[in-house]
């Protein structure tokens, strides 16, 4: 399949990808690792004029702790979470996640940035950033504005970034000690989208109980959900095994997934509860170190 | 044409260069640009793996990256793997533990084989069968492509093994 004919523009920097973002306007779309974006351009769902490519802007793949946060750049590719230290020993739920996306050939060029900006409720990584309270950096011609998650996902392959705005930054505030977390993924197999899929993310305090839990799902309505009632529930009690199930049957109340190849909407509101207890109870057994 | 553009590249070691249409993918590129028809176009959607080229070492699907986006860059595909006439210990395996049949998928399994336990060089079968999970292949039922992979790294580890004796005999004469 041959995608409709482009020009195609590299870009050095930041400001020059914007630059030409504002002299191409809605005829021109930012290329990251295209994963997405080139299997819609070779169906010709996407039919961009310009492609203006940002894989060789330098320093947006680094990720990092710095003042109390961990700040990952937007073309940071899903591969590198898979091989990072910190990922792994940190924020394990962020392994989680990546390992779960597509398959390895297409996590070697994906991002996260791409992942997010995309708007699909099918990817993965807008669930966890919910769960994790992350905040994105867009960067656009009057310099850079931070948009907590929650108010990124607008409708369904729609963000709150603007036409001349590029997702540059993803930051997560350190979670306080006695955190954990954990992304679970039912997918028919590798490389499909969720049937279903849960983040979980406890903190709770010295005596066991929950300070503070956030929820996402993945593929469960047109954006990715905050399943804010089921987190509501949660704060300052014990995650025992009765209000965990309680907490999995308020998120699968919460879900709004429609009927599709993969699974009647019942039967995935269904995995929806059995995922949310399972990555609530792995988040727990997490936090408790 | 305004969207016609010259890239240049390694190709299994060696300098290419062309003249590509910017939606040209790069698999279309490697077959008909270079004429090199090992890599194999299957779905052509990012499902089944078998036009998997290494780009800088890592497995990338070509039928979902551009051309252009190579310029500069190193690909490897599966005319690289023989060295003169001895074929990839990868190869060999295949052959001997029978990894393919219909043949089809094989040389993007190989290339995702060879990006595995060139970082990975003793992996179990987990590993391998994570290591080739973004390939499929619809005769095997995978079991002997495992197999196949295994004898390629148990093979290249006896080799390894056999070059660090000698090279701790050379070093005190080095010092000496």
């Amino acid at each position: 399949m041959i995608p409709a004919a482009f020009e195609y523009a590299q870009a050095r920097t930041i400001p020059e990808a914007i630059a030409l973002l504002q002299q191409h306007g809605e005829d021109a779309k930012i290329l990251s690792g295209g994963q997405s974006l080139i299997p819609m351009m070779k169906l010709r769902i996407a039919r961009p004029a310009w492609l203006i490519d940002i894989n060789r802007v330098p320093g947006l793949d680094s990720i990092e702790e710095q003042s109390g946060h961990l700040k990952i750049g937007g073309l940071v590719r899903e591969a590198a979470f898979e091989h990072s230290d910190l990922i792994r020993s940190k924020f394990p739920i962020i392994h989680d996640t990546a390992s779960v996306i597509a398959d390895p050939q297409v996590r070697n060029l994906a991002t996260i940035g791409g992942n997010l900006a995309h708007g699909d409720p099918a990817n993965d990584h807008g669930a966890t950033m919910l769960a994790l309270g992350a905040e994105v950096v867009a960067t656009g011609p009057q310099g850079e504005r931070v948009i907590p998650i929650e108010k990124f996902f607008v409708s369904i392959f729609t963000t709150a970034l603007g036409p001349n705005e590029i997702l540059t930054q993803i930051r997560i505030p350190l979670p306080p000690p006695r955190s954990g977390g954990a992304y679970l993924k039912l997918e028919r197999k590798v490389g499909d989208f969720a049937t279903a899929a849960v983040a979980a993310q406890v903190t709770l305090d010295g005596s066991g109980n929950c300070l503070r839990a956030g929820i996402g799902l993945t593929n469960a309505g047109p954006i990715p959900i905050k399943a804010k009632k089921a987190e509501e529930f949660l704060r300052g009690k014990k995650l025992t095994e009765a209000n965990i199930a309680q907490a999995a049957q308020l998120a699968s109340d919460e879900s709004q997934p429609s009927s599709d190849l993969r699974a009647p909407a019942a039967y995935k509101r269904g995995m929806v509860r059995e995922l949310t207890k399972r990555a609530l109870t792995r988040a727990v057994e997490r936090a408790q170190g | 044409m305004a969207n016609t553009q010259h890239i240049k590249l390694k190709v299994n070691g060696a300098d290419r260069e062309g003249d590509v249409e910017t939606r040209t993918l790069l698999v279309y590129f490697i077959r008909e640009g270079l004429n090199l028809t090992g890599t194999h176009i299957g779905c052509d959607t990012t499902s089944c793996g078998a036009c998997t080229v290494l780009l800088d070492g890592r497995p990338v699907k070509s039928c979902t990256i551009f051309a252009v986006q190579a310029d500069g860059r190193e690909v490897r595909t599966v005319e690289g793997l023989m060295n003169g006439a001895t074929l990839h210990p990868l190869q060999e395996g295949f052959h001997q533990e029978h990894g393919l049949q219909c043949g089809f998928c094989t040389p993007g399994m190989l290339m995702s084989a060879c990006a595995l336990i060139e970082a990975n060089p003793n992996p179990t079968e987990h590993d391998i069968r994570l290591g080739i999970s973004g390939n499929l292949c619809r005769c095997t039922g995978y079991q002997n492509i495992v197999k196949a992979v295994q004898y390629a790294a148990a093979k290249m580890q006896q080799a390894a093994a056999k070059i660090q004796p000698v090279a701790a005999e050379i070093q005190p004469e080095v010092a000496a």
